[in-house]
């Protein structure tokens, strides 16, 4: 593992399983009657979130709990930062009140990646999600839901998703989820189509390693798993489709589409969902639909990432483990 | 006024000759020439140019003298042996009237390190809308002869249309910085493979393509001349040729920059990087430098633009766009073009010297290095190879993407109407 944590790109596969498999143990805390380890007492950790996102850094502040850690919690938003303090200064500040990471949220794509890179700080990196570049926790909390639905919560133990046909459907282009799991999945040895209309897939698409489709109901019968981006509804008025209708209707998931996928796929979405527009109250509701199972599991995969990143050589859950690199 | 012999110079890269500089003028060009009664700069087999002329920079004063000043501004252009920049209208106030090119061009004078040429703005306040008073400006002391809008692109073909036809009247130019604006909402870096990784907006190559079409076409249509300014692609590079084939009156320039870095330098998220046009792929670098040395490319200009360190010091989205270029330009031009052997140093003398002066009509500049001319001439020691830097510039801005780049060529000498501007690599 490395000292930080930006992009999904970053990890290696035997990584990524050693996330994942150290996220299954953490899985069990939260079984227990006391979700709480101490291996991350007396340590400081700064959820530094320039931009509003409640259900992430929520998700991190459970995680950081459970381990016993100090949480700071730092919204820009009536902080210094609105008074044009640079992210430079503002992270010096932090690291001044003793802080071992920072984990970061910023609308500019890059900012975790100079954060880390820049000699400003020392303490360690990790990306909650930057711009429309990569969320690498979100798509390590996909994984890990795929790897339990797909391969089995003890049988995926050790394993990657080789050979999984993984979907991924909707605003690609303006997307750090599709981003970062397109880079994990791969990583993981998943196949990985992507369904958008062409407005919503970036220029230069073409090396990511990945298909990329115009039609959903052709891919559909061939998924694993399909997972829904958001579709903001502004996006209509930028000319990357004409109407929220036709977007539904071309590109959204209902009843009658999910019908169309083996019987064992699941669907996925980070959320929020915008209900009626990727994908009707139908899908969402539906068992198949792991939605609620992904915000669970994105504290056990953040534990994980956490208690790897700072953890150290101490054993996180009760029995030892050896090899942590 | 003294005489300065300079001994043994490559002249344009030719065989070593003696120079006679007597008073402002060069007197003599010849082998053996007496050394008698003026002061001796052994040349030592260094090449000898015609004063550097720069038709595009940014010397932020009036308004933005935080990152550069006309005196830091030109100290800069005289340390990279210039003689003659052409200041941009984007300060604050704009230069989009008499008084304010007057002040440029007066501080310029007052100072002596370089003939500044102030750029009017075609538009006023570079809004776009309404044309400013070019023949004022043209008309003033700073006798204006190149119009732009420099930092913004004159989209209204209407306005573009207009201004074209105008300073047809007294011999202007205006210079386009060729981008959509619609094209290049949010734009951050190039378009292409590496945008769509780093997630960071896409700049795509024909936001400026589109422009340079419809502008050579309306030059053609008027019968005016258009100069495009820091062209980036190699779709453009077909675009200006093609023009050019047709016999339209176009310019073009390119930056340094363009034609060394690419948009691989973006994956470090460093804003030094961070330039409009953004840094493009390999294949246009090498398109950029064949157009160069064939001619379609008419000249190198830096677009210099100096900015303070708080705002290259940040996340990309937030940082300032440019780099500061004239203090390492000749150097880079000699990596990317003579030592490839795409240009010797008479190329190099006509890419940026000779047809700078003449596009922007700065007279007494670009002119051969013979008795009888003004002399402006620029010594530069081509044999030299060191790490930029950027402690050591006259800029009162650092923001240069070469920091620790080795690079060839190191400008010792600069005259100007034969004053000494640089000795030995000193400002005097």
């Amino acid at each position: 593992m490395q000292r930080h944590l930006i992009s999904a790109a970053d990890l290696t596969r035997d990584d990524a399983v050693l996330i994942l498999d150290t996220a299954e143990e953490m899985a069990r805390v939260a079984d227990r009657p006391i979700k709480k380890l101490p291996t991350l007492r007396g340590r400081t950790i700064v959820n530094l979130f320039f931009e509003d996102s409640t259900r992430t850094r929520i998700s991190f502040e459970a995680a950081e709990k459970r381990l016993s850690a100090d949480v700071i919690n730092f919204s820009a938003k009536g902080s210094s930062v609105s008074k044009g303090e640079s992210l430079k200064d503002t992270a010096q500040t932090l690291e001044a009140m003793g802080v071992d990471a920072v984990v970061i949220r910023h609308g500019a794509s890059g900012a975790p990646y100079r954060l880390a890179n820049s000699g400003w700080i020392d303490a360690a990196v990790i990306n909650a999600g930057d711009g429309t570049h990569q969320h690498p926790t979100q798509a390590l909390l996909d994984a890990f839901t795929m790897r339990r639905r797909l391969v089995g919560r003890d049988a995926g133990l050790g394993q990657d998703l080789a050979g999984r046909r993984i979907t991924i459907v909707g605003d690609v282009l303006h997307s750090r989820v599709a981003r970062s799991n397109v880079d994990l999945l791969h990583t993981l040895g998943a196949e990985v189509t992507l369904v958008a209309p062409p407005t919503l897939v970036p220029v230069g698409v073409e090396t990511w390693p990945c298909e990329v489709s115009y039609d959903l109901d052709s891919t559909l019968p061939k998924s694993d798993a399909v997972m829904m981006l958001r579709v903001q509804r502004e996006r209509m008025n930028a000319a990357f489709f004409p109407t929220e209708r036709e977007y539904s209707r071309r590109y959204g998931l209902d009843g009658d589409r999910m019908a169309r996928l083996p019987e064992h796929a699941i669907v996925m979405h980070p959320g929020p969902m915008v209900r009626g527009m990727e994908i009707t109250a139908e899908v969402a509701d539906s068992d198949r639909c792991t939605v609620v199972e992904q915000v669970a599991n994105g504290v056990s995969i953040r534990m994980a990432v956490l208690y790897l990143l700072l953890g150290g050589n101490e054993p996180a859950v009760s029995h030892p483990r050896t090899e942590e690199k | 006024m003294s005489k300065i012999l300079i001994h043994g110079a490559k002249v344009l890269g030719g065989e070593p000759q003696d120079v006679l500089i007597d008073g402002e003028t060069i007197a003599e060009v010849g082998r053996g020439l007496s050394a008698e009664g003026a002061e001796v700069v052994e040349a030592d087999g260094k090449v000898l140019l015609p004063g550097l002329v720069d038709l595009h920079t940014h010397l932020r004063e009036p308004g933005r003298e935080d990152s550069e000043t006309v005196l830091t501004g030109t100290r800069a252009a005289a340390s990279g042996g210039y003689t003659a920049v052409f200041a941009m209208a984007n300060t604050f106030p704009v230069a989009d009237t008499a008084g304010v090119v007057e002040q440029v061009w007066r501080l310029g004078r007052e100072h002596g390190y370089c003939d500044v040429r102030p750029i009017g703005a075609v538009t006023v306040g570079l809004e776009g809308r309404k044309l400013a008073e070019l023949g004022a400006m043209h008309e003033s002391a700073a006798g204006v002869t190149v119009f732009s809008d420099d930092g913004k692109c004159v989209d209204d073909a209407v306005i573009m249309r207009r201004a074209l036809e105008y300073v047809k009247a007294f011999g202007g130019v205006v210079a386009q910085h060729a981008q959509e604006p619609r094209l290049t909402e949010g734009a951050q870096m190039n378009e292409g493979v590496v945008s769509a990784e780093l997630g960071l907006g896409g700049w795509p190559a024909v936001a400026e393509e589109s422009i340079i079409a419809r502008d050579v076409l309306l030059a053609e249509h008027v019968g005016s001349r258009v100069h495009i300014c820091h062209l980036s692609t190699a779709g453009s590079v077909e675009i200006v040729r093609w023009a050019k084939s047709r016999g339209i009156d176009v310019t073009a320039e390119v930056t340094p920059h363009h034609l060394l870095l690419t948009e691989e330098m973006v994956r470090s998220y460093n804003p030094v990087y961070k330039v409009n046009p953004p840094l493009r792929t390999d294949r246009d670098v090498l398109a950029l430098r064949e157009a160069l040395a064939d001619g379609t490319i008419d000249i190198v200009a830096t677009d210099h633009a100096p900015h303070p360190h708080e705002d290259k010091d940040c996340e990309w989205a937030a940082a300032a766009m440019g780099m500061v270029g004239l203090e390492t330009a000749l150097s880079v031009v000699q990596e990317t073009m003579v030592d490839t052997g795409l240009l010797d140093w008479a190329g190099v003398a006509d890419r940026m010297s000779v047809k700078p002066a003449s596009i922007g009509r700065a007279t007494g500049h670009g002119r051969p290095v013979s008795a009888g001319e003004p002399a402006n001439l620029t010594l530069v020691d081509t044999a030299y190879r060191g790490q930029v830097d950027p402690a050591g510039f006259a800029s009162r801005s650092r923001n240069t993407p070469y920091e620790g780049r080795e690079l060839p060529g190191r400008v010792t000498h600069t005259w100007l109407r034969g004053k000494a501007t640089l000795v030995d690599g000193k400002l005097t």
